[in-house]
C-alpha cells in the first residue's frame, strides 16, 4: 500500500478534481482533490502525499500522506504518516501515528474483537503493548504490515 | 491579570533567535524521561472504569491516544500552538499593537460543547502561546471542563530561561513522560476548496514565564489549583473547575 502500483489500486492523479460521492470495491489511491465523500468498504484508501480530501471515508484501512478534512470510518486501521494533515474524527480498530503528523480530531478505537493495539512509526517510542481493561493478557504492538 | 503582567511577560520578547537557531534534527528525535507529579494525580482519575472524556492540547501523541484509548476513554487532539500560527489570525488591536484575534481563534478551535471534558492535557502551551491567546483560550478551557474536571500545565520557572524548549509530552506511565523538543511552525498550503493547512516546522519560543501570582490569577475561575515544583525548572499546575 506504501508504493501502489496503478494495476492494483484505482488512481486519481495529482491532476484530477473530483466532486461528489466517490463508492467502489477496489483499492483506492489519491493523489489529486476529492471533495464529497468516499466508501470503500473492505478496501482500502491511500491519500498520496499530494492528494487533498474533504470528504468523509469509509473504507477498510486508511493511510493518510497528504491531507484530509473529514471523518474517517476504517474498519481495520488507519495511518497518519509524517506529512499527514488530518482534521475530523476518527474511527477504527488501531492507529498509527508518525512524528510530524498533524491530527486535530477525535479517536475512538472500537474492540470489537480481542485486541486494539497501536503501532507508533518513526522511533515514537511507544512499546509493547499495555493490557486492555476487560481483556485478558497483554496486547502485543504488531509489526507494520500492508494492508 | 493581563494589566498587571503585560509587561512582565515581555520579559523574553525581542530577543528572538537567529535564523541559525533551528534544533538539530537529533534534537527534535530525542527524548528525555520525566516524572510528573501532575499526571499521578491524574492517574488516579485514568484509573477509573467509568470513561472519561480528554482533550491532549499537545502535538500529536501516538503514545498518549494508546494510554487513554486503552483504558476506555475518549481522546480528543488538537494542537493549538500549531493552530495559533494561523496568517490570518494577526490583526491590530486599539492601541495599534500586533495581536492575534482571539475571537476567530476560538471559532476556530476548542469547538466543543460546554462541559465535554473531564480532564484538559495543556501541558505548556501556556508558555508558548502568544499572550493575546492565553486567557481567552483558558476561558474557553474553563467552560469546556465539567464541574470537578481537571486541567494539567506545565509552567517554566525564571530559572528554566528565554530558550528553553517547547516539548512534545508523551505519556509512558501513570507518573512518568517522555519529552521530545518540537518547533511548531505553520507551512501554509491551500486545499481543495481553498481552506489553509498546516503542518509542522519549526519555530516557536518561550513567550513570557508566569510566576505564582499569575497563575493563580490565570486560573481564578478555577476553583482549586495545587502546584507542584519539578526539579527540571518546571512548575506543573493541576487545577479543577
Amino acid at each position: 500500500m506504501d508504493t501502489p502500483k496503478t494495476a492494483e489500486f484505482a488512481h486519481i492523479g495529482k491532476s484530477l478534481i473530483v466532486k461528489g460521492e466517490l463508492t467502489g470495491s477496489e483499492d483506492l489511491y489519491v493523489d489529486g482533490q476529492v471533495e464529497g465523500s468516499i466508501d470503500l468498504q473492505g478496501n482500502n484508501l491511500t491519500v498520496g502525499p499530494n492528494g487533498q480530501i474533504r470528504a468523509n471515508v469509509n473504507a477498510k484501512g486508511v493511510i493518510v500522506q497528504g491531507k484530509l478534512e473529514g471523518n474517517i470510518h476504517a474498519t481495520e486501521r488507519v495511518d497518519f504518516r509524517k506529512s499527514a494533515i488530518a482534521v475530523g474524527d476518527v474511527i477504527t480498530q488501531r492507529v498509527a501515528i508518525e512524528e510530524g503528523a498533524y491530527f486535530k480530531g477525535k479517536v475512538d478505537i472500537g474492540k470489537p474483537e480481542t485486541r486494539s493495539d497501536f503501532k507508533v512509526a518513526s522511533g515514537a517510542a511507544v512499546g509493547a503493548g499495555s493490557p486492555i481493561p476487560g481483556v485478558a493478557g497483554k496486547t502485543p504492538v504488531t509489526d507494520s504490515k500492508k494492508v | 491579570m493581563a494589566s498587571v503582567a503585560h509587561s512582565f511577560m515581555k520579559i523574553f520578547r525581542g530577543s528572538s533567535p537567529g535564523p541559525g537557531h533551528l534544533p538539530s534534527p537529533a534534537q527534535t528525535t530525542k527524548r528525555l524521561s520525566r516524572r510528573s507529579s501532575g499526571l499521578a494525580e491524574l492517574g488516579k482519575s485514568f484509573a477509573s472504569e467509568e470513561p472519561l472524556c480528554v482533550l491532549d492540547l499537545g502535538s500529536t501523541s501516538a503514545a498518549n491516544i494508546r494510554y487513554l484509548t486503552e483504558r476506555g476513554h475518549k481522546m480528543y487532539s488538537e494542537d493549538l500552538l500549531v493552530a495559533s500560527t494561523d496568517p490570518s489570525l494577526p490583526i491590530k488591536d486599539d492601541a495599534g499593537n500586533p495581536v492575534l484575534d482571539s475571537k476567530r481563534f476560538l471559532a476556530d478551535n476548542l469547538a466543543y460543547r460546554p462541559g465535554q471534558f473531564d480532564i484538559v492535557l495543556c501541558w505548556n502551551l501556556a508558555d508558548y502561546l502568544d499572550e493575546s491567546l492565553v486567557k481567552p483560550v483558558v476561558g474557553r478551557l474553563w467552560s469546556l471542563l465539567k464541574p470537578g474536571g481537571m486541567l494539567l500545565a506545565f509552567f517554566h520557572t525564571h530559572e528554566a530561561g528565554p530558550d528553553a524548549p517547547c516539548y512534545r509530552y508523551h505519556i509512558v506511565g501513570g507518573d512518568s513522560l517522555e519529552m521530545q523538543h518540537v518547533d511548531p511552525r505553520r507551512e501554509v498550503r491551500k486545499g481543495p476548496t481553498g481552506v489553509a493547512h498546516t503542518t509542522i516546522g519549526t519555530g516557536v519560543r518561550l513567550q513570557r514565564v508566569f510566576n505564582n501570582r499569575h497563575i493563580e490569577n490565570l486560573f481564578r475561575d478555577f476553583s482549586s489549583i495545587k502546584f507542584f515544583l519539578a526539579r527540571d525548572h518546571i512548575r506543573e499546575v493541576l487545577v479543577v473547575r
